[in-house]
């Protein structure tokens, strides 16, 4: 363990340690070092690179973002500018700028803490629920800042739609669980909200299986049915841009098969943007792949070129599962 | 990346062996970890609790049920020559002082003392012999020792009487008019039983027309004079309103006299009718009585009944247990008042209280930011349930029953405030719109407004908010109270000297046992409100909904079965709560029902009987406790079945909500 201190005391910035996640692993396995240390340690084994990224962000450095020039060529519905965040004393984001294509799915990915899901929940102001959340830059969604004084929040969240880790169906009947985005608008259109219903289930591939069901309760669902019901949720507002929160993470094999299906179908008439651990899941189902470490964002670019030439090591090493 | 050089994966393998520690080996614990003693200590506390709930339900179930079954007539001359007649009721053992048997007859003495035996133990019985008027005893002792001879005669008929309890005898002879109609017991009790029903209706005829017809007549007499009393007190004695008024009470008086007289002679011809039955009945000690058979409401041959009807008076006696009114001082006839009153206090608590406490528990999970004053408040609520129900009472009284009841009754003069002349109170009716104003606008600028944002300014804002709606609230209270021009709503009766808000009432009653039951209801709300999951209210605001419009649709309906759980506490606690009651409204007579048939059909500002009282009153405050304790278990039965009805409609409905929000069909 003397490698540790070694390492924080190299670094000349003594608040090094409390601005990292105290779970992620990394901060635990010393970044450079010697090999007895890091394999006594029982953690994965990290690349040691005399002047690599990693070890900038361990010393505090400011770290820029690798985009691919492809990127900037589709009109973006979802801009972030040099957005950072704070936990209290803790930054948690560091200086993001990246911009989310129109009618594509955009994958985040990255180790655990890595700011993925902060990152998401910024982006219809989710984290305005957490107290000590502070925040420094925008984003813009077509154009409209999410972030200047005098926003109204509830109106931004009406143009986005969110899906959850775990299926959070609503204690109420199926039908009910799909137009509640239009039962709070005070919608008592029965014929609208009948077509509203079945347009979203069909547009979440659950139609099928629920069409008899409609009045029974949607905790009667099982858990695939029920995160495809929150994804119909989702969607019944017609969002502009809809966010995925590791979707699949608590769902069995054949239930992620049926979800990624359902988003490479959503892709062309909503914008996605998802965050997954699940590197396949990513290659597999986004057009447009970022990939974040410990709150900086290192490399954006289309899926394609991210999984099969990267611009940087540091994402190679990810994507091939030499680290994370 | 093949250049990358990764660290070499070499695991030093520590001798995991050497590290153990050493097991202690001791018999002790051996026989803890094997033998698990702690399953019986536990399970032993668990089925002596159970067990002691049980027998309570026992007791009072055993003692409660017995009450009302008719026992037969025993009639038993002792050595001495008495003759008694009656019911035994129980029976002990004792040890009679030696002077006993020296009161005995002389040939008896040594039998009696053989008969004692060895341990000097003898049994006695108490027998219920009734007769009050003759012999100044409702009960007697007999020692079996002086026994000389015990029967069980035929014609032993017990009467159960509107007044002096009841009476043992036999039947000699039926007057009607005075004249003798019949002679032999068989022949009196034929046509004794034959009048006995319609005399029974014309006396309920006879009720009726008092309490209805000349009770509307007195109601319309009371308003005319408290229009008079009104007519004084704005315009004086001397004005024309009062004379009108006076004139339309002397009218009015003498209108009613003469309705008044119509009813007097129905009334008195159905009770001439009455009274032309009465029979002459014997006691075992030759005493002859005349009994009215209007005074009689039950009367049978206890020793002639089979067992059918014998269940026959069984059920009567629970009929009129159940639904009549109670008769001397509350140890004769029912308890349906008591009943009545217990039931609508505890509904009207509910109703005060679980919104009360539901939007309380709201703001302080839902709303409020952790932090030292929030839980101050909520060690401040969960010691509150803790503070002796008296206290409640006393508060009650003090605060509902004299401050609100009076001021309600005669305005602020009446609870010796003085009110503000017109101009200063319009005056502080300007500051209180302006700091109601001022607390809204400073409340909306600093409407969801995220920590993160607050300037200073905002901060200050925010403090100003809430100083303003304070200083609003005092203000409020303030104008209220200085009210000019306000002499109450009922001045009249107030000037009358009779209090209607002003004295304990149902509804203070009721409000004071919402107070008491409260904290029940907040902390039972807390922990529903923390059971619902954070995804839900996540999930709802992702959707584009506020804050209310997920409290309304997603916590609050997933939280209502917990709801109903502290509404099932709360009444629960609230039906069974004497104390307090004692003061605020509970009596131990009450002539009406604060739910009935004249408008506004419920009457808040009456007094009422509660079963809980009603116990306590009927077990040690009757002239005649010994006939009293076997009612003492029947209304404790009821009051337990009273709880576990309300109850058992609330854990219904509470299943049902379950089965809607919680999880399955709709």
């Amino acid at each position: 363990m003397m490698t540790v201190k070694e390492t924080t005391t190299t670094t000349d910035k003594p608040g090094i340690r409390q601005m990292t996640p105290p779970h992620s692993r990394i901060t635990r396995t010393p970044l450079v070092g010697d090999a007895a240390a890091s394999a006594a340690s029982d953690q994965p084994v990290v690349p040691q690179r005399d002047g690599g990224l990693l070890e900038a962000i361990a010393r505090g450095e400011h770290v820029g973002t690798e985009t691919h020039a492809a990127i900037g060529q589709h009109a973006a519905v979802l801009e972030v500018e040099k957005f950072n965040l704070w936990y209290a004393a803790k930054q948690a984001l560091f200086d993001i700028g990246m911009s989310i294509p129109e009618g594509k799915v955009t994958a985040m990915i990255g180790p655990s803490g890595c700011g993925k899901s902060t990152l998401l929940r910024c982006v219809n102001r989710m984290n305005d629920l957490i107290d000590t959340v502070r925040i420094g830059g925008d984003m813009r969604l077509s154009g409209d800042s999410i972030y200047s004084a005098g926003v109204d929040v509830i109106e931004l969240r009406k143009r986005m739609g969110m899906v959850f880790q775990k299926p959070n169906p609503f204690p109420m009947s199926i039908y009910e669980n799909v137009v509640y985005p239009l039962r709070i608008d005070g919608v008592r259109d029965r014929r609208l909200l009948d077509e509203v219903c079945e347009h979203s289930l069909r547009g979440a591939a659950l139609w099928e299986e629920a069409k008899d069901r409609l009045h029974e309760s949607a905790l009667s669902l099982s858990g695939g049915q029920q995160q495809r019901l929150c994804i119909a949720r989702a969607i019944a507002s017609e969002p502009e841009v809809l966010l995925l929160d590791e979707p699949c993470s608590a769902l069995d094999p054949i239930a992620t098969g049926k979800i990624e299906d359902l988003i490479t179908e959503l892709k062309g008439e909503y914008s996605v943007l998802i965050v997954t651990h699940n590197m396949q899941q990513a290659a597999r189902i986004s057009d447009n792949t970022a990939f974040m470490y410990l709150g900086r964002l290192l490399e954006y670019g289309p899926t394609v070129d991210m999984f099969t030439n990267p611009h940087l090591p540091e994402t190679e090493d990810y994507v091939t599962g030499r680290f994370g | 990346m093949s250049s990358t050089t990764l660290a070499p994966i070499e695991k030093p393998k520590p001798n995991r062996a050497m590290r153990r520690r050493a097991r202690p080996k001791s018999g002790a614990l051996t026989l803890l970890a094997q033998g698990e003693p702690m399953i019986w200590l536990t399970g032993g506390a668990l089925v002596l609790s159970v067990a002691m709930i049980l027998a309570l339900l026992a007791l009072v179930v055993f003692n409660a049920m017995g009450t009302f079954w008719p026992d037969r007539l025993v009639e038993i001359t002792t050595v001495d020559g008495r003759k008694l007649l009656g019911e035994v009721t129980r029976s002990e053992s004792y040890v009679p002082a030696a002077s006993a048997f020296e009161s005995l007859p002389e040939e008896h003495r040594e039998q009696a003392q053989a008969a004692v035996g060895e341990d000097g133990e003898a049994r006695r019985r108490l027998l219920r012999t009734g007769n009050y008027e003759l012999t100044n005893e409702h009960f007697n002792w007999v020692s079996d020792y002086e026994i000389a001879d015990e029967s069980l005669p035929d014609w032993a008929i017990i009467f159960e009487r509107r007044a002096w309890g009841r009476f043992y005898g036999t039947p000699k002879t039926l007057l009607v008019d005075g004249q003798p109609t019949a002679e032999a017991p068989e022949d009196v009790w034929a046509q004794f039983s034959e009048h006995l029903p319609e005399i029974q209706e014309r006396f309920e005829r006879a009720n009726a027309i008092r309490e209805h017809d000349l009770g509307r007549l007195n109601a319309r007499e009371e308003d005319a004079r408290l229009a008079l009393t009104e007519a004084r007190l704005h315009h004086g004695a001397e004005s024309a309103e009062y004379a009108e008024a006076n004139a339309h009470l002397t009218v009015l008086t003498a209108e009613l006299t003469e309705e008044r007289t119509e009813f007097a002679t129905e009334i008195k011809e159905l009770e001439d009718e009455n009274n032309r039955y009465a029979v002459v009945v014997t006691t075992a000690s030759g005493q002859e009585q005349t009994i009215p058979l209007s005074t009689v409401v039950l009367a049978y041959p206890a020793n002639q009944l089979t067992w059918s009807q014998q269940l026959g008076v069984y059920f009567a006696r629970w009929r009129e247990f159940l639904f009549d009114m109670p008769r001397e001082a509350n140890t004769e006839g029912g308890v349906f008042p008591a009943i009545w009153g217990t039931v609508v206090m505890t509904l009207i608590m509910s109703l005060a209280v679980v919104p009360f406490g539901v939007l309380a528990a709201l703001y302080l999970k839902e709303y409020a930011k952790a932090g030292p004053v929030v839980s101050a408040i909520r060690i401040a609520i969960n010691n509150l349930a803790g503070v002796p129900s008296i206290v409640f009472g006393v508060f009650g009284l003090g605060f509902f029953c004299y401050i609100i009841g009076g001021f309600i009754d005669g305005g602020p003069k009446h609870v010796g405030i003085d009110p503000w002349p017109s101009g200063t109170w319009f005056v502080a009716v300007g500051f209180l719109a302006a700091c109601g104003t001022g607390a809204f606008l400073l409340g909306v600028y600093n409407l969801s407004v995220r920590k993160a944002e607050m300037t200073p300014l905002r901060k200050v804002a925010s403090w100003g908010a809430i100083a303003l709606w304070i200083a609003a609230v005092a203000l409020l209270v303030l104008v209220v109270m200085h009210l000019p021009h306000f002499n109450g709503f009922y001045e009249a009766r107030t000037a009358d000297g009779n209090p209607t808000f002003g004295k304990g009432a149902l509804v203070w009653a009721s409000l004071t046992l919402a107070l008491l039951t409260l904290p029940v209801v907040i902390v039972a709300t807390e922990e529903a409100l923390s059971a619902v999951p954070n995804s839900m209210r996540e999930g709802s605001y992702a959707c584009g909904a506020s804050k209310w419009q997920t409290i309304r649709r997603i916590v609050l309906p997933r939280a209502m079965p917990g709801i109903m759980t502290g509404m099932i506490l709360a009444m629960a606690r609230g039906a069974g709560e004497v104390a307090p009651l004692m003061l605020v409204g509970a009596v131990k007579v009450a002539p009406d029902l604060p739910l009935d048939t004249t408008f506004p059909f419920v009457h808040p500002d009456r007094s009422f009987l509660h079963l809980g009282f009603h116990i306590y009153d009927v077990g040690f405050q009757s002239p005649n406790s010994e006939a009293a304790i076997p009612l003492v278990y029947t209304t404790t039965l009821l009051l337990i079945g009273i709880v576990a009805t309300l109850n058992a409609f609330a854990v219904l409905l509470r299943a049902r909500l379950r089965r809607r929000f919680v999880v399955g069909q709709f």
